[in-house]
């Protein structure tokens, strides 16, 4: 309970950011750390509570963020529509994506080359076909509506993005004290054990499939409908699939406030990155790239392990 | 209650288990004994469905079960437990043996609540919050029985939970698994502590080169010493003797 | 389907480009086989090499060719520093953390390299660049015949190595059994770098190879790194001989399929490979029954 309470104070604070912040800049720094947070978190249902890493979460990203893009230029049918189908697919084709890998048994490191493999193919064929725009991107027309889930300014944004947000939050939080999230972990930890007890190992990593997919395609709408401009590279590109995994490895896989923690962590540090050596190309991933090395070797359970850490010895 | 007939399952040429035949009646607890590498092991496999028979039948509570999956016939109320204990290691007792109440228990609380009373019935009632991995031996080879315990099965298979305990730990096991089959629980054991089988089973099976060999009250069998010790050599003999 | 004069080229095309993916993914099965790593950062590593051969010929207007004395050593060298001192250490007993400490190195050396280099492309100017040798009626360009038969040299270079050599006995001792190479009195830590380190050197020799035919970006290992291990996945995790094969068709499939289904889409053929044979025959087409 207090852990639930924890949250909502956080995600209240979180709700007040535009109000309190004024500068722009600022606030658009919060939006892209709490746009990581949910990157992360739904990286983390799988990869976390699940145990199978996925080096292609992009895949469900695109899905989504192409969705509804294309529903909107293509067919002319309403945004809010293509929110609807946009997570819908993106769960659909992560099931797909889990169901074959959890028939063939691949796990580890297999389940990560496949994963990516995925998206590679996906980032080619929006590159080819024209109804993506392919390799010339995808331009949504500027209709700044509520009815055309738009977004007048940077704090509408914001609230739109903590709305999801919150809600893939509250759903890990009661995944942790859900049947669903004791057999996840149970099937994590030891597959076989978990199928001598009666746990059926495939629907549970399928249903993980379907929530981080859903969530990670939810996201991708966001981002098309904030940025309305999509190409292969930025939906499919390896660079998400990459933030998606980092933010819950830096803040503590497996955990409920590790993305978060990871998230605004990352953010903080790329800031100042910038701040103090310029605004340089590549500069944000060679961060990240260092800080994903470092937090492998040193800290392989996160900022959150390492209050576990600090914790027991301040005990002891 | 089970019923196999005629199990077999060749690994590569060699034949891990030929033609097994048993019955498991109701409410008794029974046992498979043998030396190391008789197959009794894969027999498990075999007949809970972590491995597919190559010919044989297995009947559970009046229904065919062959070549089902291992979830499938846990559900059903068949359940076994591992000879290397597998413990979900980084959660807690607690939470282990949840895993299993979940099986019939959708809520959270009630579960964790099952799991405290099943930890209390196998003797773990004082270690729910500690870390699996932390265990003894002894204590995770409990922690297996009260994890198939907590899906609350009619037929329970444990595979060696006594190896590697010392002999008093034996002796604090014995009465625990006898409390089981007084809640109602059927029971097939594959056991090498001979202690523990003359004590508590009611009929043996002697696995020899994934074959049976011999079959009756332990004191019988152990009794025909003759017999064993032409297939399992003097040693074997004699440690059932002593038993 | 196609005319013969329009197919020839183009198959010859892809076994000359096929030969340079071999030995990439060479390095890649080799590392595989020994130390079961995925070594994510390989494009990487050959971006780097590559960019090596450029700035001797830039800097010292050294040949490529030359450069084969300079840049596999110091290939070898960075991958045996690297396994001793990063990677060995990622484990922390999950196969997961080292893919991570991989696809962390690959990160980070791409854009260091596009943080110093910017994303232009790069290549070598040679006199032999535009030649062109005929070849069963078509015309291939020199480089390309020399990087095929380098590539081919190589391959048979390192399988004598493995085959004949004490180091390459213990490389296999180290594969096969870990356990029991360690009882027998191997250094098992050294023969782990050893083998890494020859995994990156073979890249310094494709990288000499290839340079003259290609180009060099930040970017350029992306496009080989999925290649390689279509190509390793496929010959069989740690088979020599199924990379050198595989290579050969992943770039038939490549140079083929380009054809009919343009250059893009030519692409989508070798991930479907990659996907099939990861979910159907994860042993690969020459591997063993795991």
């Amino acid at each position: 309970m207090t852990k639930l309470l924890a949250l909502l104070a956080i995600f209240a604070a979180l709700f007040c950011a535009p109000l309190v912040i004024g500068s722009e800049f600022w606030l658009n720094t919060v939006l892209l750390a709490l746009y990581a947070a949910l990157l992360g978190q739904a990286w983390n249902i799988l990869g976390g509570y699940g145990g199978q890493f996925s080096f292609g979460h992009a895949l469900f990203f695109g899905v989504g963020a192409y969705s509804v893009a294309v529903l909107q230029v293509e067919l002319g049918l309403s945004a809010w529509l293509g929110l609807v189908v946009g997570g819908a697919l993106a769960a659909v084709v992560a099931v797909i994506v889990g169901f074959l890998t959890a028939r063939y048994g691949l796990r580890g490191s297999y389940f990560a080359l496949v994963t990516l493999a995925f998206a590679e193919v996906f980032r080619i064929l929006s590159n080819s076909v024209s109804w993506t725009g392919a390799g010339e991107g995808i331009l949504i027309p500027l209709d700044q509506r509520l009815a055309a889930l738009q977004f007048p300014d940077t704090a509408s944004a914001y609230w739109a993005l903590w709305a999801i947000t919150l809600a893939c939050f509250l759903a890990v939080w009661r995944l942790e004290r859900s049947r669903f999230g004791a057999r996840l972990m149970a099937v994590r930890d030891n597959e076989d054990a978990a199928a001598a007890i009666g746990v059926d190992a495939m629907q549970v990593k399928l249903g993980a499939m379907a929530l981080s997919g859903l969530f990670m395609g939810l996201a991708g709408v966001f981002y098309a409908q904030k940025f309305l401009y999509l190409d292969p590279a930025i939906a499919f590109g390896p660079e998400k699939s990459v933030e998606a995994l980092l933010v819950p490895i830096v803040g503590g896989i497996g955990t409920l406030f590790g993305p978060l923690l990871g998230a605004f962590a990352l953010h903080g540090v790329a800031e100042i990155a910038r701040e103090t050596m310029g605004d340089a190309p590549g500069l944000n991933m060679i961060v990240y790239g260092t800080i994903l090395v470092c937090m492998v070797l040193f800290l392989p359970r996160g900022l959150a392990g390492l209050g576990k850490h600090v914790r027991r010895a301040f005990r002891a | 209650m089970l019923e196999v007939t005629g199990l077999s399952r060749a690994f590569g040429g060699l034949k891990a288990v030929d033609g097994v035949s048993l019955t498991v009646p109701e409410g008794r607890i029974v046992s498979l004994i043998g030396p190391n590498g008789a197959g009794k092991t894969t027999c498990f496999a075999l007949i809970t469905g972590f491995h597919r028979p190559d010919e044989g039948r297995v009947v559970f509570r009046g229904r065919d079960i062959t070549g089902w999956k291992p979830h499938r016939i846990a559900a059903l109320g068949m359940v076994r437990t591992f000879q290397i204990v597998q413990p979900f290691a980084g959660q807690t007792v607690r939470e282990n043996i949840a895993v299993g109440a979940h099986m019939h228990l959708r809520e959270r609380d009630a579960a964790l609540a099952k799991a405290e009373e099943v930890a209390d019935a196998v003797g773990l009632g004082d270690r729910l919050g500690v870390d699996a991995a932390d265990l003894t031996v002894a204590g995770r080879k409990r922690l297996e029985v009260a994890r198939a315990l907590a899906t609350d099965p009619k037929l329970l298979l444990l595979d060696e939970v006594m190896a590697g305990l010392n002999p008093s730990e034996i002796r604090d096991v014995i009465p625990v698994i006898r409390a089981i089959r007084d809640r109602g629980v059927t029971i097939l054991l594959i056991e090498h502590v001979m202690q523990a089988v003359m004590e508590l089973s009611e009929h043996t099976w002697v696995l020899n080169q994934g074959r049976l060999i011999a079959e009756g009250p332990p004191r019988d069998v152990a009794r025909d010493g003759q017999v064993i010790a032409a297939y399992l050599g003097p040693g074997m003999a004699e440690r059932l003797a002593h038993a | 389907m196609f005319d013969s004069a329009i197919l020839v080229p183009s198959v010859l095309n892809g076994i000359t480009t096929g030969a340079l993916y071999a030995l990439v993914a060479l390095g890649l099965t080799l590392i595989y086989g020994v130390l079961h790593i995925i070594n994510f950062a390989h494009g990487a590593l050959l971006m780097v090499a590559l960019y090596m051969v450029y700035f001797l010929w830039k800097l010292a207007g050294l040949d490529p060719y030359w450069s084969l004395l300079i840049v596999p050593p110091a290939m070898f060298v960075i991958g045996y520093a690297l396994q001793r001192l990063v990677i060995t250490r990622a484990s922390h007993g999950r196969d997961e953390n080292i893919l991570l400490v991989t696809l962390g190195l690959a990160i980070l050396i791409e854009n260091v390299a596009l943080y110093l280099f910017s994303s232009d492309t790069q290549v070598v100017d040679t006199p032999y660049g535009f030649d062109v040798v005929e070849m069963f009626g078509a015309f291939v360009p020199y480089p390309k015949v020399v990087a095929f038969f380098g590539a081919l040299a190589t391959a048979a270079a390192l399988w004598a190595f493995i085959r004949l050599t004490d180091l390459g006995r213990a490389i296999r001792a180290v594969a096969r059994e870990k356990k029991g190479a360690r009882l027998v009195g191997i250094e098992v830590g050294h023969v782990y770098a050893m083998s890494f380190g020859i995994g990156v050197g073979v890249l310094g020799i494709a990288a000499c190879l290839l340079m003259p035919s290609y180009y060099v970006t930040p970017q350029v290992g992306h496009g080989f790194v999925l290649i390689a291990f279509t190509i390793v996945v496929l010959g069989g995790m740690g088979s020599f001989t199924g990379a050198l094969i595989g290579g050969l068709v992943i770039g038939v499939v490549e140079a083929v399929g380009g054809l009919w289904l343009g250059e893009s889409l030519g692409q989508i053929g070798i991930f479907a490979i990659f996907i099939l044979i990861l979910l159907f025959r994860p042993q690969g087409i020459m591997g063993h029954q795991a």
